[in-house]
C-alpha cells in the first residue's frame, strides 16, 4: 500500500469548540475531530479517496481518522487534525524542555485504511488506559 | 433590564416571567466577552436564550441545562464501574490521597475563577504538590520569553482604539476567539480608528490559509515551523539590512512590503498564538516577536499580546504569581519554598518521567488534550478529576467530583487575555448540594488540616469564607 509522509499540525477550530461545549460524548464532537485535513494532491499521491478512512502514524502511535479536503486551505505536504482526542493519539510528548508537547510540526505517515473503523473518543482514551469495556 | 417583575394590566405583579440578565461574561475563550445577555427561566434554573455570544459561548450556556449533569461525586469501583458517593467521602478520599502521595500534581484551571485558584494554592502547599495550569501546554513558552525579554503589551481597548496595523502571527481568532476580531482587532470603530476595518491593515502569518488569513490584506503562507526565520527577516529589514531572496518560503518583495506596512502604521499590534508556541522554537519564536515589537518602536508605536485560550487562563498567572512568585509549573514539594523550572517541573515532563504519584485534574480535560502517552503515565497512580461535566478525564478517573460552572452558576473574578480583571456573574442557581471550586478546595484543605492535626490558618484568615455554606450542608 502506498504511504505518504506529511508534516502534521493540530490546532483549534470553531467546529471543535462548539461541539466540545456540547460535551465530548456528543456525536458532534466525534464528527468535528475525527478527521484529517490534507491537500487533494497529497491524497492522490497516497491513493486516498476523500472522505475515506486513513491511518495516521507518528513516532509515538497511530490513529484512524477520516481524510477530508481542507476546510481551510492546507498546502501540499501539510496535514491538519483538529485538536482533541484523535489528534492527541499521535502528538509526540517531547517538549524541548518547555513543558509544551510537539502539538504542531511533527512527521507522520498516512496510508489508506478504508476498511478500518473510526473509534469513539471514549474508546480511544479508556482503551489507552485499559478501562474500555465496550466491544471492538 | 429585568423582566422578572412586570406589572400586568390588572395591576398585579406577574412573576412567571423569564429574566433577561445583561452584561454577563462568557466563560469560554480569552476574549472574555462581557456583553452577553442570557434569558433564564423564572425559577433561575434553565437558560432559555443566549444573546450576543458566538456559537461556542451559546452552546456552553445551553449545556448547563443538561439534565444528566453530575450532582454527586463518583468513585471507581474495583470492577471498573463508577458509583456515586457523598461529598464528605470524596473530600476525605482526596485529602488522604494527596497527603499520602510523595509528589501530587494538580493541573488545569483553564475554566475556573480566581477564587478557586487561590483556594487550591493552600491545598497544594499543604500537600507539597506541583501546581500547574494549562499554560504549561499552551502559552508556557510565552512566559519564558517574557521573563527573558519583557512584555511590551497593552490592553485590548488600546488595540481597538489605536491599532491601524494588526498582525496575527500563528493564531486564528476566527476559530479560536470568534468575537475577537469584531470586538477588538479588525472590525470595531475606535477613538483613533473611526473607519474600523477600512483603516486597518491586517497581516496574517499562517502556514494554512485560515479563515483569519482570508480576512487579511497580506497573508504570509510560510513554511510550517519556520516562524523564527521570518521574524528575523522582518527585524533585519527594519534595521536597514538586506535579506536573501526567499525566507521561510516567502519572497523578499513580500517581506519588504509587510515591513513597510508596519513601519508606516501609527500603531502596530501583534497578536501571537499557538502557531508560535506549539511548534519548533517554542519560546524563541515569542522571544523574537517581542524583539520585533521593540524594534518597531524605533519607527512607530507597537505592542504585542498573547492570544490566551481560555477566559481566565491569565488568572492563575496573576493569582499564583502573587501567592508563590511564579505563574505556572510551581513545585511546592520542597515544603520550604516554591521552585519553578519548566522542562523539569512542567506537567507533561513530570508525567513522562513518572515523577508524580497522584494526579488531580481541575477544570480542564487532560484526558483529551494531553498526548495520550502522558495520560497513560499519570494513570498509573490515583487520578482525580474536579469538573462540572463528564469529559475524557472524568471517565478514566478514580474519582470525579462535580462542581458549579464558573461564569454560569458561579460568579467570580477572571483575567482576560490582556490581564484585565473582570467580575463575572452567575446567571443560574447552582445545582443543589454542588459546591464551587473554592468551597470544595476549602473543604479539602480543612480535611487535610484535621488529618495532619494542624491549624487551618488560611481559613481562619478568610473573612468572607463561604464554606460551610447553606448550599453544601
Amino acid at each position: 500500500m502506498p504511504k505518504i509522509s506529511l508534516n502534521m499540525i493540530t490546532q483549534r477550530s470553531i467546529e471543535e469548540g462548539a461541539a466540545m461545549e456540547k460535551g465530548k460524548l456528543n456525536p458532534d464532537y466525534f464528527d468535528a475531530c475525527s478527521i484529517c485535513e490534507m491537500n487533494p494532491e497529497d491524497m492522490k499521491k497516497g491513493g486516498i479517496w476523500k472522505n475515506t478512512n486513513v491511518r495516521v502514524t507518528s513516532e509515538c502511535g497511530s490513529v484512524i481518522v477520516k481524510a477530508i479536503v481542507p476546510t481551510q486551505f492546507c498546502p501540499p505536504g501539510l496535514a491538519h487534525i483538529r485538536q482533541g482526542v484523535w489528534a492527541n493519539q499521535v502528538v509526540p510528548p517531547r517538549t524541548q524542555s518547555t513543558g509544551v508537547p510537539q502539538y504542531s510540526g511533527f512527521p507522520v505517515t498516512i496510508e489508506p485504511a478504508p476498511s478500518e473503523n473510526l473509534k469513539t473518543a471514549l474508546e480511544l482514551v479508556q482503551g489507552a488506559v485499559g478501562l474500555w469495556k465496550g466491544g471492538k | 433590564m429585568n423582566l422578572s417583575r412586570v406589572q400586568s394590566a390588572s395591576g398585579k405583579e406577574e412573576s412567571n416571567m423569564p429574566k433577561l440578565i445583561t452584561q454577563v461574561g462568557c466563560p469560554y475563550c480569552g476574549s472574555s466577552c462581557d456583553d452577553i445577555e442570557v434569558l433564564v427561566s423564572d425559577d433561575g434554573k434553565k437558560v432559555l436564550e443566549v444573546h450576543n455570544a458566538c456559537i461556542i459561548g451559546t452552546n456552553l450556556f445551553h449545556h448547563a441545562n443538561d439534565s444528566t449533569r453530575p450532582m454527586l461525586p463518583r468513585k471507581r469501583q474495583p470492577d471498573g464501574s463508577m458509583k456515586e458517593i457523598s461529598y464528605d467521602e470524596a473530600v476525605d478520599y482526596t485529602a488522604k490521597t494527596m497527603l499520602a502521595a510523595k509528589k501530587p500534581l494538580i493541573f488545569g484551571f483553564g475554566s475556573t475563577n480566581c477564587e478557586g485558584m487561590s483556594a487550591v494554592g493552600r491545598v497544594a502547599e499543604k500537600a507539597g504538590a506541583v501546581l500547574d495550569n494549562c499554560a504549561s501546554i499552551c502559552h508556557g513558552p510565552s512566559f519564558l520569553a517574557m521573563f527573558d525579554n519583557g512584555y511590551p503589551s497593552c490592553t485590548l481597548g488600546e488595540a481597538k482604539n489605536r491599532a491601524d496595523c494588526v498582525v496575527f502571527w500563528g493564531c486564528n481568532p476566527m476559530h479560536a476567539h470568534p468575537r475577537h476580531t469584531s470586538r477588538y482587532s479588525i472590525f470595531p470603530r475606535g477613538f483613533f480608528t473611526q473607519k474600523g476595518s477600512m483603516q486597518r491593515t491586517i497581516i496574517s502569518i499562517d502556514p494554512r490559509e485560515s479563515d483569519t488569513a482570508k480576512l487579511a490584506d497580506i497573508h504570509y503562507m510560510l513554511q510550517q515551523g519556520h516562524d523564527y526565520e521570518l521574524f528575523d527577516a522582518f527585524r533585519t529589514v527594519l534595521r536597514g539590512h538586506d535579506i536573501p531572496d526567499e525566507v521561510a518560503g516567502i519572497k523578499k518583495e513580500q517581506i519588504l512590503k509587510g515591513a513597510e506596512a508596519m513601519k508606516k502604521a501609527r500603531f502596530v499590534m501583534i497578536f501571537f498564538g499557538m502557531g508560535c508556541t506549539h511548534t519548533d522554537g517554542r519560546n524563541h519564536n515569542v522571544d523574537i516577536a517581542i524583539s520585533l515589537t521593540r524594534d518597531l518602536n524605533e519607527h512607530t508605536k507597537a505592542s504585542i499580546m498573547a492570544m490566551r485560550g481560555h477566559y481566565n487562563i491569565a488568572g492563575p498567572g496573576q493569582v499564583w504569581s502573587w501567592q508563590f512568585g511564579f505563574p505556572y509549573c510551581i513545585d511546592l514539594s520542597k515544603g520550604t519554598h516554591a521552585h519553578m523550572n519548566p522542562g523539569e517541573t512542567s506537567s507533561v515532563d513530570l508525567a513522562m518521567r513518572d515523577e508524580v504519584d497522584c494526579f488531580v485534574n481541575v477544570g480542564t480535560d487532560a484526558g483529551a488534550h494531553w498526548p495520550i502517552d502522558a495520560v497513560k503515565h499519570v494513570k498509573k497512580h490515583p487520578f482525580i478529576t474536579i469538573d462540572p461535566n463528564f469529559n475524557m478525564a472524568s471517565e478514566i478517573s478514580d474519582l470525579h467530583i462535580p462542581v458549579r460552572i464558573a461564569g454560569v452558576d458561579e460568579g467570580g473574578v477572571v483575567y482576560r487575555m490582556d490581564n484585565v480583571p473582570i467580575q463575572f456573574k452567575a446567571v443560574l442557581k447552582g445545582l443543589s448540594g454542588v459546591p464551587s471550586d473554592e468551597e470544595l478546595f476549602d473543604m479539602i484543605y480543612e480535611r487535610m488540616c484535621v488529618l495532619t492535626q494542624s491549624e487551618p490558618i488560611w481559613l481562619t484568615a478568610k473573612e468572607d469564607r463561604k464554606y460551610p455554606s447553606p448550599v453544601v450542608s
